[in-house]
């Protein structure tokens, strides 16, 4: 496939899509169709043949738009209409009112601020592309970058292009992705990898299976620029077995594009190969991390190793290996497109573009969402997310999963960037956020990641593998209302010697959910221990007052 | 090709090749660093987290076993920190298993033992585990106490680096990990082990030891490791 050619695509299913006076597009992302929104369709669908109109209307699937807690959701075009909760016997109503004024009953105009106030970038199709048909995303300018990369730059502009536009990891720790990808430019071998590291695991986090999910192509297209910058001829999306519709699209993306000539030998018509292939995790949280993933790939046990040497150096079957996360590369094909300064352009001086996370927990609209950098955690919990419901008050948001602080009120002006976060004792991660109310016990929730990270553990290194297991038992005793100030004075000492100690992320993230919660919340921790009381009111240590007393 | 370098290691003037590790440099000057999973003739993997150091410019600790060194590098290999924490992982070591020296058959040659005096700890402070482990006595010549086993994986190691077979691996995840033989089967079942008793020799505990041997009486001898793996080396170059 040459420019002309795809060109031509794009041409002709846009000539396709005119069409159609309308296209309705039935969101397909696990949160509609947990909401049955597939049966949606099929109403829609029967309605169109019912009435007539096949020719005239199209229903599609389309991605995920973000407000999951308003699903089943559709969109009308070319109006921009969207309908909330859409039940299959609203259908014929849907149909009927195509040319009139919209359904009010549908909409929803109090979470008209969720849509407005975000920026997207990655989730700029959102609900307007077919996921599974690749003519959707050609028409959008899809593989475009590619073909542009490949005949009109060298490898070492596009990774310029990179660098200048300030891109860093979105998987959590923000190494800058420019410099990533030239270190395994350097690197000097007849092989070398790229992996896509879709192993998201977070608790409360969706970024990724969403992205993966809607934007299959965008992600395919990332990576291929990344190889040809970094000169790897073989990759793997490495998604976990718990994301069964993100396997099935990739897989079918995969195809779609090696038909299209757009994966395989001879991209584009140059003499640049790449081949692409996915590899299931087994549901390991700590194959997150790359050194555990890349030993999952090659078949083995999934467990990290020190570094160095990095994958840079020495990656999958010994080669240098280029490991990015899955939004990283879903950001690569548009900087390439749209040229460095346009993604400098949005986001903070040591933060550049934007931030998808999984709004979720005590928020009114919990979904996807994608924000600039640098806007503040009041307009994201407040403007975007709604606020807290049933008139509760705001406890703390909890970022960056298992392995993230939670910031307490005080901190919601902070801008969200890598640096600020850090500062307030949590960290970006790779975009969960989850909000707290009054009725949220932080020794409780400290608990609960503690518990995460413990049935995580690899077992590797003593320090997570005993450590993690000691902290939870504390915590355990904490919250039942059995703990001394000594057994307290003994979780410190453990945070410390764990965070330290460990061999790799999963360890030594593992005590910030409890060193966050006792820097903000020390008092809830002095409340159980000397008190024997939850203030939230969650733990229940009655029984644990019979016996003291 | 291999540079030679000079490094500091506790304000001490060294040199080295750059492609050995910091444990090998400092051992050569007989400057002691603390190990456990480390063996001499296996591979390293940097787990059980007592050969940690400190680097200055490097705010993280790393493990001596599989760090080489670099022009220029300044070395700690003992701190009040790095004490305390070696002395914390020790201690877990003992609260995770069920370590009962005066019944065990390694007591007085026990390098877990060895290394609570190494230490310096003389009692626990965190909460003993009292896990349920399976004990294996079906093969006719050694048996398996999971109850004393550290997870150092050298038995693991040792199967399948030098004798190639595999027999034993890892299941399980965290605290729950545990060794296997084969596909998880009594040991006298294994097609493939080969008996060889290469993994009693080399683990450090008395969680493998061979049969007949009452308290104290196990004694092991793993240093005809580095010399199996010098005499494979030299036969391979030619």
């Amino acid at each position: 496939m040459n420019t002309e050619e795809l060109h031509q695509i794009a041409i002709d299913e846009q000539t396709r899509q005119r069409q159609y006076k309308h296209r309705l597009f039935v969101c397909m992302g696990t949160g509609c169709l947990a909401a049955h929104s597939d049966q949606v369709k099929q109403s829609l669908e029967a309605e169109v043949e019912r009435r007539e109109l096949k020719g005239q209307c199209q229903i599609a699937s389309g991605g995920c738009q973000g407000l999951c807690v308003a699903g089943p959701m559709v969109t009308v075009e070319p109006q921009g209409t969207l309908y909330q909760h859409v039940q299959p016997q609203d259908a014929a109503e849907v149909i009927e009112t195509l040319d009139q004024s919209p359904i009010e009953r549908l909409q929803d105009r109090t979470t008209e601020s969720f849509f407005q106030r975000q920026t997207k970038v990655v989730l700029n199709l959102a609900g307007r592309v077919d996921p599974e048909r690749i003519e959707d995303y050609i028409a959008a300018d899809g593989y475009s970058a590619l073909l542009k990369a490949l005949t009109e730059m060298t490898p070492a502009e596009v990774i310029e292009q990179i660098t200048a536009s300030g891109l860093r990891g979105r998987g959590g720790a923000g190494y800058p992705a420019g410099l990533k990808w030239s270190t395994v430019g350097k690197a000097r071998s007849e092989h070398k990898y790229v992996i896509c590291n879709g192993d998201e695991g977070d608790p409360g986090a969706f970024m990724d299976r969403s992205v993966m999910e809607d934007y299959p192509h965008r992600i395919i297209e990332g990576m291929a620029i990344a190889a040809y910058a970094v000169g790897a001829d073989n990759g793997y999306i490495y998604v976990r077995a718990e994301y069964p519709l993100a396997v099935k699209r990739l897989g079918l993306a995969i195809r779609q594009a090696q038909k299209h000539g757009l994966l395989g030998n001879n991209i584009g018509g140059t003499s640049f190969n790449f081949h692409l292939e996915i590899r299931m995790g087994a549901g390991a949280f700590v194959c997150g991390e790359e050194t555990a993933l890349i030993a999952s790939i090659e078949g083995g046990r999934g467990v990290p190793r020190p570094r160095p040497p990095y994958p840079a150096a020495s990656g999958v079957f010994g080669q240098p290996t280029l490991i990015n996360n899955v939004e990283t590369f879903a950001n690569v094909a548009q900087i390439i497109a749209r040229g460095s300064d346009w993604f400098t352009g949005i986001g903070t001086e040591k933060s550049k573009g934007t931030k998808i996370f999984a709004l979720t927990g005590k928020i009114n609209n919990s979904g996807l969402i994608e924000v600039p950098m640098g806007i503040t955690l009041r307009e994201i919990i407040y403007d975007i997310g709604g606020g807290i419901p049933n008139d509760r008050s705001f406890k703390a948001v909890q970022t960056g999963g298992p392995s993230g602080g939670c910031m307490p009120t005080e901190y919601l002006d902070i801008v969200v960037d890598y640096e600020s976060l850090q500062k307030a004792g949590s960290h970006m991660g790779s975009g969960g956020m989850i909000v707290m109310d009054e009725t949220s016990c932080m020794v409780d929730v400290a608990k609960y990641f503690m518990e995460f990270c413990m049935t995580e553990s690899c077992g590797k290194c003593v320090p997570c593998r005993v450590g993690t297991a000691q902290m939870y038992d504390l915590l355990n005793k904490i919250t039942h209302g059995e703990a001394t100030l000594d057994d307290l004075a003994m979780l410190e000492k453990l945070c410390g010697m764990v965070r330290a100690t460990s061999l790799c992320g999963l360890g030594q993230g593992a005590p910030i959910p409890v060193l966050s919660t006792l820097r903000y919340f020390r008092d809830e921790y002095l409340a159980h221990i000397v008190d024997k009381h939850c203030p939230a009111g969650v733990c229940n240590i009655t029984a644990a007052e019979r016996t003291t007393a | 090709m291999t540079n030679v370098v000079t490094l500091k290691i506790n304000d001490r003037d060294v040199s080295g090749r750059d492609d050995e590790t910091i444990l090998e440099i400092a051992r050569q000057n007989a400057i002691f660093i603390p190990t456990l999973c480390h063996l001499d003739g296996l591979g390293d993997i940097g787990a059980c987290r007592l050969c940690l150091v400190e680097i200055k410019g490097n705010n993280k600790l790393l493990p001596a076993c599989v760090v080489v060194v670099q022009e220029g590098m300044e070395i700690l290999t003992d701190s009040p920190r790095l004490a305390e924490y070696r002395q914390m992982i020790v201690q877990m070591l003992f609260a995770e298993g069920n370590h009962v020296c005066s019944v065990c058959v390694s007591n007085g040659h026990c390098e877990l033992q060895d290394m609570a005096h190494t230490v310096q700890i003389d009692h626990i402070d965190l909460a003993y585990q009292y896990p349920k482990r399976e004990v294996d006595a079906s093969h006719n010549l050694f048996s398996l106490d999971r109850n004393r086993c550290i997870l150092c994986t050298r038995c693991v190691r040792v199967c399948d680096e030098i004798e190639g077979v595999h027999t034993w691996d890892l299941m399980g995840r965290g605290i729950q990990s545990q060794v296997i033989i084969d596909m998880n089967q009594p040991w006298g079942t294994s097609d493939t082990c080969t008996s060889c008793g290469k993994c009693v020799q080399v683990c450090p505990t008395g969680a493998l030891f061979e049969k007949g041997k009452a308290v104290a009486e196990m004694t092991k001898n793993p240093a005809f490791l580095p010399y199996l793996v010098s005499m494979r080396e030299s036969k391979k170059s030619p």
